[in-house]
């Protein structure tokens, strides 16, 4: 191993700038002269515009242009695309709305863009757009997924009939309905997967530029992938070449999935810019994150288990309604449906599945990928209705897991549901869980509970997700609308440190530790002299991004291949130094040695060489050593794990207190382990918010969002949670070289319905088996009344 | 219409013209370019603005500019002394507490107000005191760590 290799707990090298203030952020970044723009949102959830008068705010102070949806309809503007494309039952295509980026004579949540005021001070922008007179003819609205599918609803797109975007089923519904005959039990729930709002610390914002000179456009952005939106932005929105466009995501304080998405404000900066010939910027107050940044979740489900008396699961059968708010997000279309409903195998060995989605149409923010994205929706749904068929048959929740997991020797496990499992070993994570929750003491700590008058209850949640998104040919034959491949470049300097380059993102993530460990590794190159360049069109080649616990499956797998070029090219190099025959070099250490021999030359040495080729093959051999490699992953890679949480409930007030929490994960092979945690940590609150605080709440009536600040939508604080005990249980991925999995949304995943599961635990001595999400103390204090009455 | 605040930040005499209505960390950010405080919600929820004004913690966004006429104002940029981290900053680094580094400079002034009051907190006493700063990223274990390594490292030091 070396020093700083993989393996190690090397401490962050990005941190520095983060802990003295350097950090820069996009918001932190001024451009001369630049003008500020303010975004003046729809105040309702639908309705007709039948005027906008702008003159008041434009002759305001400091105000520079006031534009509205028709200007840039008349410039040509196109409507924000939609990455991702699903089917109907019937093959016919989902409905797919325009997306203005300021709307034009409708509007369709409280947050939708009306008019863009630019001032030269945030205030002034802010003090005009209030001048600005909109006459709204105030339409009837639906916001949830009941009021959305009920005969007749109001509609908000005329184009789809009764809301739906597309009715979409997965599975073999004949074999499934056989096995139901046969069953001798079935057991069924009906969930809600609570819809959240991400909510990153950093608040989305954008600078726009354009230089008349050249025409080139730049637009600093809040993004997890700069190039994704260097794309979609310049072919579909804007019209601009990609050469002639810049996207740079500095540091970004947070994504969750959040800043995958192309945003209006993006290109409205970039439009406003050249409009008005001067840079625009734009931040989002936190008030306006709330109403515009994509939501997560909102699903509504009813889930069938089919058993033997045995307890063997014999086939499930899902029927989900999920909510994409008013527009098609990005990548919308293909969280309910390929990131959810093919992970509903979870750890079992389920036959037969089939699951219908039917994902609607309302009044509300446009939801998408939130941490996790579609697996927590499965996992929740999945891990609720296993826990219940335990309590229901009897058999236990670890026995009646156990006795349906896929067994470890089975690998590679074909799922009904399109995935193919490479590796796992379910039961060994299952076993380390319950060894540190000390679950065999359970029953003591529930009685000492007892007689404080608490309910003590403990659950225990499977999860399994697929990550490293994805097989381009796959995700495409499935209706993604983009490559998802990813690209790195390390770039050797002459005097032997080394520049990466990588498509990746990091956001919090820790990328440029990560990733120079695994240069370090490979070349034996001291950490510090090896330095991460991300987020910057200008700078990298094309790179897909960080989302879906990617980055080091799928972006380091591009930097191990462009490492075996550098190294493959550094040994040709050496053995004209060293007059010997290539595949006589061995590298190891930062040195390349004839093997058998000691004589070498240092990678150093090698590096020179090739930028200063005066003794070098140039006859065979181009000079330089910078090395560029696309990597396509072979398939998604399975992370998996078991979270156990144990909570005490006051039955007096409905409180729940988190009081253990253990993460047993499999991510395969782990490059940074403090990292890894860090991520577990991070993953499991998010996970433990949603179980208990995180709630998503719009008015039906008037479809305004009440949960509309931090005052009212109520995320984890640290007293809020307990500390975490995290473990893991290695198998290497099969499929990439690195063995590795992916860590970053396995906590969100698990901990929802270890939590929720262990609720229900204290609570159904009392007659109580279900209880909503989240668990309020109102909830369940309500769902304790309930059950005594 | 603006006024002159004058104060001291990080040690250095300051004076800036703002409107009577600049909020202090919209002086900070905006005119004075220390972009190392940060804003994360318009509700003083999230502390990622937290400063110290005559050497105790403050929500610069729950405070107008004037009323820093003659304060001593500390932000993140003022800790380090001489390019040597201050020890609480060391501390975030060497355990982790940080990921995507927007609320870490609230939560190391946050916390440097804490020590200041209790120079060796229990891990329950920082969870409670942290209750006016928001992380999304750390689920606040490894906050909690430094905080606690930070000040036993100020104590010793």
């Amino acid at each position: 191993m070396a020093e700083n290799g993989i393996g190690v707990a090397v401490r962050r090298k990005e941190d520095r700038r983060f802990i003295t203030g350097a950090g820069r952020y996009t918001d932190d970044i001024n451009r001369p002269d630049q003008l500020y723009a303010y975004i003046l949102r729809s105040p309702l959830a639908h309705a007709r515009i039948n005027a906008i008068e702008t003159a008041a705010a434009l002759a305001a102070p400091g105000v520079v242009a006031v534009f509205t949806g028709a200007d840039m309809a008349a410039d040509g503007v196109g409507g924000l695309p939609c990455g991702w494309g699903v089917a109907n039952k019937d093959g016919s295509p989902m409905v797919e709305p325009t997306h203005p980026c300021m709307v034009v004579d409708r509007v369709r949540y409280v947050g939708d863009q009306v008019a863009t005021v630019l001032a030269r001070t945030r205030a002034a922008a802010k003090d005009a757009a209030e001048l600005i007179e909109v006459d709204y003819e105030e339409l009837p609205s639906v916001t949830d997924i009941h009021s959305a599918t009920a005969d007749d609803a109001p509609l908000v797109w005329d184009e789809a009939p009764g809301n739906v975007c597309y009715d979409w089923a997965i599975g073999d519904a004949r074999a499934v309905d056989a096995a139901f005959e046969k069953a001798d039990r079935v057991v069924s729930i009906d969930v809600v997967n609570n819809r959240l709002i991400p909510n990153a610390m950093e608040p989305r914002a954008a600078i726009g530029e354009y230089d008349e000179a050249t025409g080139d456009y730049t637009l600093y952005t809040t993004s997890q992938n700069p190039h994704v939106i260097r794309l979609l932005m310049g072919a579909y929105v804007l019209g601009i070449p990609e050469h002639k466009l810049r996207v740079v995501a500095p540091d970004v304080g947070g994504g969750f999935g959040s800043k995958i998405f192309h945003y209006a404000e993006e290109a409205i900066v970039t439009w406003a810019a050249k409009r008005v010939g001067r840079p625009v910027k734009w931040t989002a107050d936190r008030s306006e994150s709330f109403i515009s940044d994509a939501h997560g979740r909102d699903h509504v489900s009813h889930a069938e288990l089919a058993l033997s008396d045995e307890g063997d699961f014999l086939a499930l059968r899902v029927r989900t309604r999920a909510n994409l708010g008013a527009y098609l997000s990005t990548f919308a279309p293909s969280v309910p449906t390929y990131l959810y409903a093919t992970l509903l195998a979870g750890t079992y060995k389920t036959p037969a599945i089939y699951a219908e989605v039917k994902s609607v149409f309302t009044n509300t923010v446009p939801v998408d990928a939130y941490r996790g994205a579609g697996r927590p929706e499965a996992s929740y749904l999945l891990e609720r209705l296993v826990d219940k068929a335990a309590r229901v048959t009897g058999i236990g929740p670890i026995e009646l897991r156990r006795r349906n997991f896929i067994d470890p020797d089975s690998f590679p496990y074909q799922t009904p549901v399109a995935l193919e499992y490479d590796t796992g070993d379910y039961d060994a994570c299952l076993a380390k869980a319950l060894e540190i929750a000390d679950y065999a003491g359970f029953d003591r700590r529930r009685k000492e509970s007892a007689e404080r008058g608490k309910l003590r209850g403990i659950g225990i949640a499977t999860y399994i997700e697929a990550c490293g998104i994805a097989p381009s040919n796959v995700a495409g034959a499935l209706g993604a609308r983009a490559g998802l491949y990813e690209v790195g470049t390390i770039r050797v300097n002459p005097t032997g440190s080394v520049t990466v380059l990588t498509g990746s993102h990091s956001h919090g993530q820790g990328h440029e530790t990560t990733f120079a460990q695994l240069v370090t590794e490979a070349l034996g190159v001291d950490i510090d002299n090896v330095d991460v360049v991300h987020g910057d069109t200008a700078k990298i080649p094309f790179g897909m991004g960080t989302y879906g616990s990617r980055s080091l499956a799928v972006g380091g797998m591009a930097l191990m291949a462009a490492l075996d070029k550098v190294k493959a090219k550094s040994k040709k190099i050496a053995a004209h130094l060293l007059e010997a025959s290539d595949e006589d070099i061995e590298f190891k250490d930062g040195k390349l040695t004839v093997a058998g021999t000691d004589r070498s030359v240092s990678f150093g040495e090698v590096a020179l060489a090739a930028y200063v080729p005066h003794n070098y093959p140039l006859d065979i051999l181009e000079p330089g050593l910078e090395e560029t490699a696309f990597y396509d992953p072979k398939n998604f890679t399975f992370p998996a794990g078991c979270h156990i949480a144990e909570v005490e409930i006051d039955p007096d007030t409905g409180v729940t207190e988190v009081l253990n929490f253990v993460a047993a994960d499999d991510f395969g092979r782990i490059v940074n382990p403090m990292i890894v945690e860090g991520q577990v940590h991070g993953g499991v609150v998010q996970g433990i918010g949603q179980a208990l605080y995180e709630q998503c709440v719009y008015d039906p009536e008037s479809g305004q969002l009440l949960t509309g600040s931090m005052m009212d939508y109520c995320m984890p604080k640290a007293d809020n949670v307990p500390r975490l005990e995290v473990a893991t249980n290695t198998t290497l991925c099969t499929h990439n070289a690195l063995g590795v999995k992916g860590a970053g949304e396995a906590g969100a995943i698990g901990a929802t319905p270890a939590v929720i599961n262990a609720v229900v635990d204290a609570l159904s001595g009392i007659g109580v088996d279900d209880v909503p999400i989240p668990a309020t103390p109102e909830r369940v204090w309500q769902a304790i009344r309930q059950a005594a009455a | 219409m603006t006024v002159t605040v004058s104060f001291v930040l990080n040690g250095e005499d300051v004076s800036v013209d703002v409107e009577p209505r600049t909020l202090l960390v919209e002086a900070l950010r905006d005119r004075l370019r220390r972009t190392g405080t940060h804003v994360g919600c318009d509700t003083s929820q999230c502390g990622a603005c937290v400063v110290h004004v005559d050497g105790r913690s403050v929500k610069s966004c729950s405070m107008l500019a004037v009323q820093a006429e003659g304060a001593e104002v500390v932000t993140i940029e003022g800790l380090a002394k001489g390019g040597r981290l201050h020890p609480m900053q060391e501390a975030f680094r060497e355990h982790h507490g940080l990921q995507c580094g927007f609320c870490t400079p609230g939560m190391i002034m946050s916390a440097l107000d804490l020590v200041s009051q209790n120079p060796d907190p229990d891990e329950n006493q920082i969870r409670h005191w942290l209750e006016g700063n928001l992380c999304r990223c750390t689920g606040y274990q490894n906050i909690v760590r430094a905080i606690k390594a930070g000040a036993q490292a100020m104590r010793s030091a």
